[in-house]
């Protein structure tokens, strides 16, 4: 094994409350604190787990976004990360066209596995990382609450409906990973120093060949329907009565 | 016509209850006609139950060894087969369709629509984003295929009664051997199915221990209830994965939904929004959960649970 992938993406802080645009037209993002997904937080600190036991492995974080995107490709290089490139585009990318572009990052770098969160938490798609291996044409672990490197196999157990499931693929493949994989390292000040050293590359979708589709509109955005506040009860006694009135138990 | 194709979920014997589920959905497009696909190494039981869905026109079964196991590098080209005819491929939105469908719709070429709560039209639906702090209404090219997962929670299962025909596929489609089951461990009980189940008792941080979870069982056995747990009780290791609920979690839809103990964080409500019912006991008064609650009690969780247990007994 000698080279690992990271595919990261700038989103809205999970602490933000997000809002909508009165226009309908998105949610509002100006001034609003962005950070790495926090699945993707946890998708590299995987990555520097196995460098750090089997050694000798470049970890690249990659990321495609506007300019600022460099912040938290320099987080992912102050956690860790030997390199980062950073796919530039100032243009919303939908899941189908970010698969396609890591794609081509793939080709370029080939990776023994690519790791990636299982969602992002703007979109909440959880596309991304199967399209990647459906155009690869590799294997995909989606989910992944523990991944175990034997030789060009990896036994990946993921979080399932029913429980836990373990599946065995062959290198290279797509790891998404889920909540309870890992908890990612905090950073240290030093680190952010040396991160600036780091390489971090900019490219663009067209030196790589990727063309930008949009496939779904947006026709509008709105706030989701508000439930009634309800009633409090004084004791138990009255809980059950209120919920025999209405037939529930 | 819109033909939609909906991948049935199962375990060989039973169909999942999602399937009906996403039934309802197609029958929501206009002008639509409706096919279920089975894929396993003997579907005829599944099959069977899937021809039996009000609404069903035919089910497609794909019996094969390799389908024995529904991994979804397997099932994809074979999905990508059988969608030839289709405008419309439709999964659930539970593990099994989120880990296939996206892989379909990547080797179909086109976007897939997730979570799919509402259809506005036959290429036009609402989704929630942001862990359901907006929805979004989007419209996708009507001359390509469609692929979607349809979130479960927002629909109710399509009626039995039906009397579509079944139909017997054998592709020939070349399938990876890259990728193979090693086996599985669920926390099996008899309790009802979370994701399904008319009732949901759960429980937070605030239960201390997975041994302090034990009081939620009896209770829920005592109801005839699934037991859940918020993300920082699951964290804590006092309950199982398969029992979150939350954005990243399940997202249920049960009549009567009872929170103990549990603070009520966005990515928790996003899971219960739709429950009919939300009942939450919680020592502080302040906490978010009272805010969508339709019957609070501001309690400790220890003296309620025995007590509820006894008055309902």
């Amino acid at each position: 094994m000698q080279k690992l992938m990271v595919c990261i993406k700038r989103v809205v802080d999970y602490n933000v409350r997000v809002r909508v645009k009165p226009d309908g037209s998105g949610v509002m993002l100006d001034g609003v604190k962005m950070s790495v997904n926090p699945f993707d937080e946890i998708a590299l600190e995987e990555a520097l787990r196995i460098k750090e036991r089997l050694g000798n492995i470049e970890v690249i974080a990659v990321s495609i976004g506007v300019a600022d995107t460099q912040q938290q490709l320099r987080t992912a290089l102050a956690m860790g990360a030997d390199r980062a490139i950073l796919v530039q585009t100032d243009v919303a990318v939908e899941p189908l066209t970010a698969a396609q572009t890591f794609l081509a990052l793939a080709k370029k770098e080939n990776p023994d596995l690519i790791f990636l969160g299982k969602q992002a938490i703007d979109d909440d798609a959880n596309q991304t990382g199967q399209m990647l291996a459906a155009l690869w044409d590799r294997p995909q672990a989606t989910y992944a609450s523990k991944v175990e490197i034997n030789g060009e196999k990896v036994a990946v157990t993921r979080e399932v409906d029913a429980g836990l499931e373990t599946i065995e693929v062959d290198l290279p493949a797509v790891i998404s990973v889920d909540l309870r994989l890992n908890e990612p390292r905090y950073v240290k000040l030093p680190d952010i120093m040396k991160a600036k050293k780091k390489p971090l590359d900019v490219t663009s979708m067209d030196a790589l060949g990727v063309s930008v589709t949009q496939f779904l509109k947006t026709v509008k955005v709105e706030p989701p329907a508000q439930r009634q506040k309800g009633v409090i009860v004084k004791d138990v006694a009255e809980l059950v009565d209120v919920l025999k009135k209405k037939g529930l138990i | 016509m819109n033909k939609v194709l909906i991948v049935g979920e199962h375990d060989g014997k039973t169909l999942n209850p999602a399937t009906a589920k996403c039934v309802t959905c197609a029958a929501s497009i206009p002008d639509s006609e409706i096919s279920i696909a089975v894929l396993g190494a003997d579907t005829a039981a599944v099959a069977a139950q899937a021809a039996a869905i009000s609404g069903v026109k035919t089910v497609l079964r794909v019996d094969r060894a390799e389908n024995q196991h529904p991994l979804a590098a397997i099932f994809a080209p074979q999905i990508v087969a059988l969608a030839a005819d289709y405008t419309h491929v439709f999964g659930p939105s539970t593990s099994f369709g989120k880990d296939l469908m996206p892989r379909v719709a990547a080797l179909l070429g086109v976007a897939q629509v997730s979570d799919l709560m509402a259809v506005v039209g036959a290429f036009q639906f609402r989704r929630p984003i942001y862990a359901g702090n907006a929805i979004v209404t989007v419209e996708a090219d009507a001359s390509k295929k469609l692929v979607a997962t349809v979130r479960v929670a927002s629909y109710e299962a399509a009626a039995s009664g039906g009397t579509g025909s079944v139909e017997s596929k054998s592709l020939t489609v070349t399938l990876p051997s890259h990728t193979r089951y090693v086996g599985a461990k669920s926390g099996s009980t008899d309790r009802p199915d979370l994701q399904t189940a008319a009732k949901v008792v759960s429980g937070g941080r605030a239960l201390a221990s997975a041994e302090n979870f034990k009081i939620l069982y009896s209770l829920a056995d005592k109801m005839g209830a699934a037991v859940g747990a918020s993300r920082a009780a699951v964290d804590a290791g006092y309950a199982p994965n398969e029992m979150q609920v939350g954005q990243t979690g399940k997202i249920i839809s049960p009549e009567i939904y009872i929170a103990f103990g549990i603070s009520g964080a966005i990515q928790h409500l996003t899971g219960i929004k739709d429950a009919r019912t939300i009942v939450a006991i919680n020592k502080d008064a302040e906490a978010p959960i009272f805010e969508v609650a339709d019957v609070g009690l501001v309690a400790d969780l220890f003296q309620v649970v025995p007590e509820l247990e006894k008055l309902i007994g």
